[in-house]
């Protein structure tokens, strides 16, 4: 975690209702009970987020408890009630509509939940569309928008219209328009929420490909645990407006921070979840079946480690730094741990 | 049992109506006995003068109003010149061919567009907009035009229509867009176009006049004004239902506030937004008819010159012109609403683009050809076929072998419907009719709003319109309430029985379609002038509404409730009176308001087979050119609407709360 933190929201708020701002005037940290009583909807409360250079951070929590308008309220398309954010160091709620128009032409891009593709316009156009607005002559701009409809996989499809294509295809158009400008941070509001489990799954590859192509800083929404864990460096989950947890998905299974969270990580199969370092013992005397790295994930290494009858040895940086038993893969396996 | 039904609500109603029934039966003795006139006359020494300070203000505008570099009378004479320009070159184009030169030495330099051309550009366009289908009913439409002989005045006609649909739907979108974007201008707009709703078109055709002078002109400004509002309305909500996602997507591309709007906002609302240009169409040939009375030529002029005539063959013909001319613009318009992008197929340009190609080549051809062959510029003369005397001699039989069963039927609901409610309204006095209002009003929706009502009926009786606004109320309540009796049945036909409802809706979405004018031509023809004649186009013209609106209640019946009924053993008769009836309630007041505007605007034109009503003050005003008669009397008329409108929309909501339906 030692990269530069490209966004950092410092004590964020977003009320709904009449009179939220003089409210949160007088009442600095108001409670839930106060919220109430006022009539007001505290769909984001007291958020603090860093996000760093080149990660993947998730949000997670169930439906309404405000992701969409946190995500929001990073990238300013609502105002938040009171807060600061910061983007490469410059406050953003303090940026003018042109700053902003910059801010938003260059360096974000954003992937909705329902796809908000322009139905007026084809797929190629759609993609194109952030370019043609920045000015971008149409033979540049088409062949861009080439190369990321390419990307998504929508090559033959370019003149399409939004509503002759299926779910899943249109949001891969979404996909294609939000990296047309190589945005340096990348919104995705629950992007494959829409789709069916087999779409889904391909579609999450495709993501995970994208992104060793890439590399772009990410803030990824979504309320499955399955799919947080497998594209997460990090997590936030939500409950309710505020950030209960922010953290690895290794460490919100281990050392959940409130019982929400524990409730929350309960059902997750742990070992999609724990490494080898939280499940090795100190190295002992003998011999080893193999190697595994320490930030192996159980689930990669359990049938190699099962099927040997000596433990493996972990390493980092090329050093020994414990041993991983086959009782202590079967413990993770069967919820154990 | 009913004894029991009627509560206090219902005593209230049965004692405002006694009180109402006794006060108009021996109003002329309370009079005699007390001695005042007031009783029965609003005093004159009460009157506003309302009316006389209008008309001079309009004479101070027309005559000696300036702003610093130019007086008012340039502006009206710049805003003539705009339209006329090119109105004159459509004019051209589609009739008088481009000459150069005057009088005997004008040289025509290219003659008009051939019907032929004429035809297949409009054909090509509904095919675009739709299918080939389409296509052959527009090309058919305007074939029939040709054939019939009404081409040239249908051309005149189209060539107002040109020129006041895209200046109205640009102008209503701009005013939209201005509304949407600025909240104050919303605020202002908003009383504005409820007004411009209600006001009787004949109301403001007389300022007008003044302002622009007898003449297209007028004709188009009026045409305009009248087409506008429903765009403007239209182009907010839809403004408003863009998705907020796509919105935000536009902003998250960088996009300014101009891209906004024009790249992100209005594309997306276009499907929505051409609900409004088909409605603007549809208004513009409506008021393009009834303006041939401030000198728009064309179609409607004929109507009304064969109405004045009583040349009964030329009338009907004239207006089965408009019905075809109606039919094929609104298809046409409606064709484009409904368009759904497909990806374009591939080819040349030619093959791309058949019709484009394929109007081109028509028109070039017949140019040329035109130059030998009189018969491809102009459709020949001695093939179009009159169908004038034919429908005077059916109109003849008609009357021949049926007048003494119209007579009958007239006279009977002119004895027994029409006399006696007209003699309950006018023997109302004003004083206890502003009273009775605003009480009925107060009950439905508050003090509020019966102040509201009995503020507007105070206007009318300050004004000395009382009795002439009675009439207007009168007429209208008889024939709203024809309607709704007729209307009402017909609809819940309609959503029971789906083949007989599919043939009854297209029906009434024809006759909806038809311009105002045309309903009075078979009413005179049959009944001649007078309130029975007023009363049936009103009806006609208002019956839409009802049956629409009832069979959309009916069919708009959560299912669960109807199996809820049915499980319960009810029959189709109790089916439909215990549980569909009572729950449509609400849609069917929304259909008797929307009957109650119609019948108003309808009772205004009705003026010209001779009621003495309001539209009949409306009328002599435009015929006297006197701009505050014709304006008071106008709000007379958006008055009563205003206030039928309120009452009615409180009463349906607080039926809609009751039945939980919010
Ligand atoms: N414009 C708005 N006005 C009022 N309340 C709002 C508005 N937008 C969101 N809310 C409220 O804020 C809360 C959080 O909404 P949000 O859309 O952020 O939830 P979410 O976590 O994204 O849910 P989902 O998973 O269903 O997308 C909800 O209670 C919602 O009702
Ligand atoms: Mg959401």
């Amino acid at each position: 975690m030692t990269k530069p933190v490209i966004l950092d929201c410092r004590d964020v708020w977003k009320l709904y209702g009449a009179q939220a701002d003089s409210f949160l005037a007088t009442h600095p940290d108001p409670s839930p009970e106060q919220l109430k009583k006022a009539g007001l909807i505290g769909a984001v409360r007291a958020a603090n987020v860093r996000i760093h250079s080149g990660e993947i951070f998730v949000i997670m929590g169930l439906s309404g408890s405000g992701k969409s308008t946190l995500v929001r309220c990073l990238s300013r398309l609502v105002e938040p009630t009171a807060g600061e954010i910061r983007f490469e160091d410059r406050d953003l709620l303090r940026a003018s509509e042109a700053e902003l128009i910059r801010i938003r032409r260059k360096k974000m891009g954003m992937v909705f939940q329902q796809f908000a593709l322009l139905p007026h316009l084809t797929v190629l156009e759609n993609a194109a569309f952030p370019l043609d607005v920045q000015g971008v002559g149409r033979k540049t701009r088409e062949a861009r928008a080439r190369e990321v409809v390419e990307l998504v996989g929508l090559k033959g499809r370019e003149h399409y219209y939004p509503r002759e294509l299926s779910g899943g295809q249109q949001q891969r158009v979404g996909i294609a328009r939000s990296l047309a400008v190589e945005p340096d941070l990348w919104f995705l509001d629950e992007p494959f929420s829409a789709l069916d489990p087999l779409i889904r799954r391909e579609m999450q590859d495709e993501f995970m490909r994208l992104q060793n192509i890439l590399h772009k800083t990410i803030v990824f929404i979504t309320h499955d645990f399955d799919e947080a864990i497998r594209l997460a460096d990090r997590i936030a989950v939500m409950k309710d407006g505020a950030i209960e947890q922010v953290a690895t998905p290794e460490q919100l299974v281990l050392n959940p921070a409130t019982d929400y969270v524990a409730e929350f990580t309960r059902h997750v199969s742990r070992a999609k979840v724990l490494r080898a370092a939280s499940v090795m013992e100190p190295v002992g005397e003998g011999r080893f079946a193999g190697d595994v790295p320490h930030d192996a994930v159980i689930e990669d290494i359990a049938d190699r480690v099962e099927a040997a009858d000596r433990p493996h040895r972990v390493l980092r940086d090329g050093a020994a730094v414990g041993q991983i038993t086959r009782a202590a893969i079967i413990d993770v396996l069967v919820g154990r741990a | 049992m009913t004894v029991r039904r009627i509560g206090s609500g219902g005593l209230f109603w049965l004692g405002l109506f006694a009180a109402t029934w006794a006060l108009s039966a021996y109003s002329f003795q309370i009079y005699k006995a007390l001695d005042a006139r007031w009783v029965i006359r609003f005093p004159k020494g009460w009157q506003l003068p309302l009316e006389r300070r209008i008309s001079d203000f309009l004479d101070w505008l027309v005559d000696s109003a300036s702003f610093y570099f130019f007086s008012f009378k340039d502006l009206t004479r710049a805003i003539a010149a705009v339209i006329e320009a090119p109105y004159q070159f459509l004019r051209n184009l589609l009739i008088e061919g481009f000459v150069s030169g005057q009088g005997d030495s004008a040289v025509q330099i290219a003659p008009s567009l051939s019907w032929i051309a004429v035809i297949v550009t409009i054909a090509a366009i509904a095919h675009y907009a739709r299918d080939i289908w389409l296509a052959t009913l527009v090309g058919l439409c305007f074939l029939y035009l040709a054939v019939f002989g009404q081409w040239d005045s249908a051309m005149i006609t189209l060539a107002s229509v040109l020129i006041a649909v895209p200046i109205g739907a640009a102008g209503g979108l701009m005013l939209g867009i201005a509304a949407f974007r600025v909240p104050l201008v919303e605020r202002i707009l908003r009383p504005v176009l409820d007004l411009m709703q209600t006001v009787p078109v004949f109301a403001y055709l007389v300022p007008i006049l003044i302002l622009f002078g007898f003449g297209p002109v007028a004709a188009l400004v009026a045409t305009v004004i009248y087409a506008m509002p429903p765009m403007v309305r239209i182009t907010i909500v839809s403004l408003r239902a863009v998705p907020p996602e796509i919105a935000e997507a536009g902003r998250m591309a960088g996009c300014t506030r101009r891209q906004m709007m024009w790249k992100v906002l209005v594309p997306a609302a276009t499907p929505s937004l051409m609900v409004g240009v088909n409605q603007v169409i549809m208004l513009t040939l409506n008021m393009v008819i009834i303006a041939s009375m401030i000198g728009a030529g064309g179609l409607g002029f004929d109507v009304l010159s064969s109405l004045r005539r009583l040349d009964i063959g030329g009338g009907i013909e004239a207006g089965l012109a408009i019905v075809v001319m109606a039919i094929a613009l609104d298809r046409a318009s409606q064709a484009f609403a409904d368009r759904t992008m497909r990806h374009a197929p591939g080819g040349n340009i030619l093959q791309r683009h058949p019709w484009t190609g394929t109007v081109v080549l028509v028109i070039a051809a017949t140019l040329i050809l035109g130059r030998f062959l009189p018969a491809v510029q102009s459709y020949p003369e001695a093939l179009t076929v009159t169908t004038g005397p034919v429908w005077s001699q059916a109109m003849e039989w008609i009357n021949v072998n049926f007048f003494d069963t119209f007579e009958a039927i007239k006279t009977f609901i002119l004895q027994w419907l029409l006399l006696p409610v007209k003699k309950f309204f006018a023997g109302i006095p004003w004083a206890w009719g502003i009273i009775a209002t605003g009480l009925a009003a107060w009950r439905v929706g508050g003090w509020r709003l019966g102040l509201l009502a009995a503020l507007l009926m105070g206007f009318i009786a300050a004004n000395g319109l009382w009795a002439k606004a009675m009439v207007t109320i009168y007429l209208c309540g008889v024939s709203v309430f024809l309607a709704t009796l007729i209307g009402i049945p017909l609809g819940i036909w309609a959503a029971e029985r789906p083949g007989a409802g599919r043939v009854i809706l297209g029906i009434m979405d024809t006759l909806q379609t038809l311009p105002s004018f045309v309903y009075l031509i078979p009413v005179v023809m049959l009944f001649r002038v007078g309130d029975f004649s007023a009363m049936v186009a009103v009806i006609l013209y208002a019956l839409a509404p009802a049956v629409r609106y009832a069979a959309h209640g009916l069919r708009a019946v959560p299912p669960e409730l109807i199996e809820a009924g049915l499980v319960s053993g009810c029959t189709r008769r109790q089916l439909l009176w215990r549980i569909k009836l009572p729950l449509a309630t609400p849609h069917l007041l929304l259909g008797l308001n929307q009957t109650i505007m119609l019948a108003l605007s309808m009772l205004v034109i009705t003026a010209l087979v001779g009621t003495r009503d309001l539209g009949q003050e409306v009328y002599i005003a435009l015929t006297k050119a006197n701009a505050g008669q014709g304006i008071v009397a106008g709000l007379a008329v958006a008055f009563i609407a205003i206030t039928a409108d309120r009452i009615l929309s409180a009463l349906a909501e607080g039926q809609r709360r009751r039945l939980g339906l919010t």
